[in-house]
């Protein structure tokens, strides 16, 4: 069925081919450096998937999470001198400790107030980072030396180092999305859609909420932790207000835009946010913090489920004009942002 | 940054203040609870909200030189229209939408408002001129600014208005009836979009009021309210979400509570936010009605 | 004269239809019963009538077309429903109930009147003002409702099974009611009913609906002795 939605591998291949060939062809210095950060972003992003998009719970605090991975690698190189290559997996594992911190009281938190409590985790996670001066160097914030590679490919001026930089993200980048997407299709994947769909059947069904929603929770925090990690790596540099509340929105955003519970989905959402601000910057010469406003409520009226599920209500509704009345496909669904029963007609244009 | 304590003067003297910070607080909260009583949403961007019209407050007052006592009651009557029309127009098409669709409807405004702060009134912190004498007065040794009781005695007020409000006034019945029975206001004919609407018109007029005293003792800027929309959230959640005398209970035990720290707890300063953050997790986990919310009497 | 009047009404949930075409008259001053099985489209037809559910067709009353529009608004027309559940306000009060029935009139000396009117048709009512609604028995509930509706002092009164779930005797007492709040008040009502015995005494004309169509129709005191129509629609 629609190809873009349910990407073969021929399909998945062309996009890393795509992205692999890009900087040294296509992109500038700047540009490249630019599509590092989406890399990263794009992990932020896989991580709100798994947990808001397939396991149904919603968090804005994976900033803090971002910035438990970014000092964790500027600690362990400014202060114990550790490669960065080898600080990227502590930092995720790090934040996903957080995370699991987060998931027990998030167990019993709904809706609204699983918001509640995640905003004003991401709230404060500057001031606490700031408090703690003696290790995080409060407000001036970490710098760390600039990323070289062991392979030598920089020095011997192969790579520049912002695509040093591309590659290496692009790489963790599509192992962590392989490694989601192979998760998701085991029995953990089915165990977080039963928990989006209704949590009543789910525990019917034998799922252990605790387990299935702290899992969430750690696996959201350590792909957080990754994406904070190389955020670091990206700029050299942490500061407090690097992590700070629109961080998390950022995320939030771009994967609710890109199309929650889609494969494809933090794809297209990380290339939107990093591509958006300044693109609307352009076009109507203001702060992005209002464009980016005006779009998430835009979207949020014309495309509830994203861009992927406007494009797949668009392949169904031509499917359907060619072919009444045939059953459809049982494919993936995408969702409803919030997969909070409501009749179609209320949350957006049916198909 | 924050209304700060200073650790060097006695109890008395920081639970007064305690009090007076907890009221601006409490301000914010009423706000939250009364659009969570209309439509069982939080409104993310409430703290923005208020302090775009406290930046309308503050031009008019240095740019055109209006005094306070006209700036005030224009502001708020502003404010009321403004978020009447803001759930006419940006809430309405969502009204009935997920709860995520909300949050995030909300986000997007909480963006808004900030930029549009800053892109007209810019990053500069401004002074906010305070309504109040500075002198303070002295009661039984503690010394009381005329800026705290004015805080405490506007915020209980507000109170006390909304209390009379929704138990006294038929419009606040009818707003009460639409939120909680939509369908059967609807059949005896009350429009209950409009009654959401007036919802986020008090919602940020209370929240202007909130901002405009506030502003003077904190100073102003694009970002004045993030850290009092914590401390309301921490507040109105202490409180029972959809309990507006519990809101304000809650922002004094709060403000309270952040003053002793910031006494006796040394180098706390900036773990202030934190504290909100933990009060909610643990109020949430183990009183989720609040301090004191009570259950609903139904009957099956 | 035509109080009410629907003419080819059709209406569905989602892609399930509940109404495949129905036509009634309700005259001004009468008692119309609606009767039928579980699922015949009783209750559709009363939502359809106030704008609860998408229709298409027509729906006029007092000649004007109300189709398509608004609840709230159909209902400032002078139609109240006593919905399915009877929409109890259950954490106000039982006079805040009252009050709610009267929110939009702008004539207080009248409200008050009407008030003390229905303390005269259900006396309980007057001590037991400050109780939440939820509270009251079901009995009380029903009664509530039909009180709370004729604060609104409408034209037209549809009411869903008023008779469900209670005792006899508390249904015999709802019906007297409905058949004064008819003959004094002069109010048009419009009721769906399973107990079509009780139903057929107190209605002028009925409509018997059978899968989302009307299947019979007529005064009601000749389809309660029509004994072909009482043995395959009405059961009894």
């Amino acid at each position: 069925m629609h190809s873009l939605l349910k990407p073969g591998p021929a399909l998945w291949l062309f996009l890393l081919l795509l992205a692999a060939i890009a900087p040294l062809y296509v992109l500038g210095r700047f540009p490249t450096l630019e599509w590092a950060y989406v890399w990263a972003l794009l992990i932020g992003m896989i991580g709100i998937n798994i947990l808001t998009g397939y396991c149904g719970q919603i968090s804005l605090g994976n900033s803090a999470f971002m910035a438990i991975g970014g000092y964790t690698t500027a600690i362990l190189i400014y202060r114990a001198g550790w490669n960065y290559l080898l600080t990227i997996p502590v930092a995720g594992v790090l934040a996903s400790v957080g995370g699991v911190l987060l998931g027990i009281p998030a167990l019993r938190l709904r809706g609204i107030y699983l918001a509640t409590a995640t905003f004003a985790l991401a709230i404060s996670a500057p001031s606490v980072i700031r408090h703690f001066d003696q290790l995080s160097g409060g407000s001036q914030g970490i710098s760390i030396p600039p990323a070289e590679d062991p392979f030598g490919l920089v020095s011997s001026q192969s790579l520049t180092s912002e695509q040093w930089l591309y590659y290496m993200a692009l790489v963790i980048a599509a192992a962590l999305f392989l490694f989601s997407r192979a998760l998701l299709s085991t029995h953990v994947g089915r165990a977080f859609r039963a928990i989006r769909e209704s949590e009543t059947a789910a525990v019917a069904n034998g799922v252990s909420l605790a387990y299935y929603k702290t899992l969430a929770f750690a696996i959201s925090a350590f792909y957080a932790g990754v994406a904070g990690s190389l955020y670091a790596i990206n700029t050299a540099y942490v500061s407090p207000d690097s992590f700070n509340v629109g961080l998390s929105l950022a995320l939030v955003v771009g994967a609710v835009i890109g199309g929650l519970g889609t494969g494809i989905g933090p794809i297209l959402g990380a290339a939107f946010t990093v591509w958006s601000p300044t693109y609307t910057q352009i076009l109507f010469n203001t702060k992005p913090d209002i464009a980016f406003g005006v779009l998430l409520i835009l979207v949020m009226y014309t495309m509830p489920s994203g861009i992927a599920g406007g494009v797949y209500r668009l392949w169904a509704w031509y499917r359907r004009q060619r072919a009444a009345g045939r059953p459809k496909s049982g494919e993936e669904g995408t969702v409803q942002v919030g997969k909070v029963a409501s009749p179609p007609e209320v949350s957006g244009p049916g198909p | 940054m924050l209304l700060s304590a200073n650790p060097l003067e006695g109890l008395e003297q920081q639970i007064v203040f305690g009090i007076a910070s907890g009221s601006i607080y409490a301000s914010l909260a009423l706000a939250l609870v009364l659009i969570y009583r209309a439509m069982e949403a939080i409104n993310f961007a409430q703290g923005e909200m208020a302090t775009f019209s406290t930046f309308i407050a503050w031009m008019l007052m240095t740019t055109f030189q209006w005094s306070f006592w006209i700036t005030f009651p224009l502001v708020v009557v502003l404010s009321f229209v403004g978020g009447v029309a803001l759930e006419r127009v940006v809430i309405r098409p969502v009204e009935r939408a997920p709860i995520l669709t909300m949050i995030l409807v909300t986000l997007g405004l909480f963006s808004i408002f900030n930029g549009l702060s800053g892109l007209i009134w810019g990053y500069t912190i401004r002074t906010f001129p305070s309504p109040f004498p500075v002198s303070p007065i002295s009661l039984g040794g503690v010394a009381i600014g005329f800026q705290d009781l004015g805080l405490i005695g506007v915020s209980l007020l507000l109170l006390f208005l909304i209390y009379l409000f929704f138990s006294r006034t038929k419009l606040g019945l009818m707003m009460r009836a639409s939120a909680l029975y939509p369908q059967s206001s609807r059949l005896l004919g009350v429009r209950v979009g409009w009654m959401l609407a007036l919802g986020w018109g008090l919602s940020a007029a209370v929240g202007a009021v909130s901002g405009m005293m506030v502003a003077p003792v904190l100073s102003l800027d694009p970002n004045l309210m993030q850290s009092v929309l914590l401390f309301a959230f921490t507040a109105a959640v202490l409180g029972g979400i959809e309990n507006p005398f519990g809101a304000v209970i809650g922002g004094i035990v709060v403000g309270v509570l952040l003053a002793l720290v910031g006494t006796y707890v040394p180098h706390a300063e900036d773990l202030r936010l934190v504290f909100g953050f933990i009060v909610i997790v643990l109020v949430l986990l183990f009183r989720p009605a609040g301090l004191v919310g009570r259950a609903h009497v139904t009957r099956v | 004269m035509a109080l009410l009047e629907l003419q080819d009404v059709v209406a569905s949930y989602g892609s399930r239809r509940a109404l495949h075409g129905v036509s009634l008259i309700v005259e001004e001053g009468s008692i119309v019963a609606m009767l039928g099985a579980n699922g015949a489209g009783k209750t559709t037809t009363l939502r359809a009538i106030t704008g609860l559910v998408k229709v298409q067709g027509a729906i006029r009353f007092d000649g004007r077309s109300i189709a398509g529009r608004p609840t709230e608004e159909i209902a400032r027309l002078g139609i109240a429903h006593v919905p399915e559940g009877r929409g109890t306000m259950s954490q106000l009060s039982v006079l805040e109930n009252l009050q709610m029935g009267a929110c939009l009139r702008r004539d207080p000396k009248a409200v008050r009147q009407d008030i003390d009117r229905v303390y005269g048709y259900f006396p309980w009512m007057k001590s037991r003002l400050e109780q939440p609604a939820a509270l009251l028995s079901g009995g009380e509930q029903q009664m509530l409702a039909i009180a709370r509706a004729m604060m609104m002092r409408p034209r037209l009164l549809l009411l869903d099974e008023p008779s469900l779930g209670l005792a006899p005797i508390v249904v015999r007492g709802i019906f007297k009611i409905i058949e004064t709040i008819n003959s004094e008040q002069g109010v048009t009502i419009m009721l769906v009913e399973q107990n079509a015995r009780i139903a057929l005494k107190s209605a002028d004309s009925a409509y018997v609906l059978e899968v989302g169509a009307v299947a019979v129709s007529g005064l009601a005191r000749e389809l309660a002795r029509d004994e072909s129509v009482r043995k395959s629609y009405l059961g009894y």
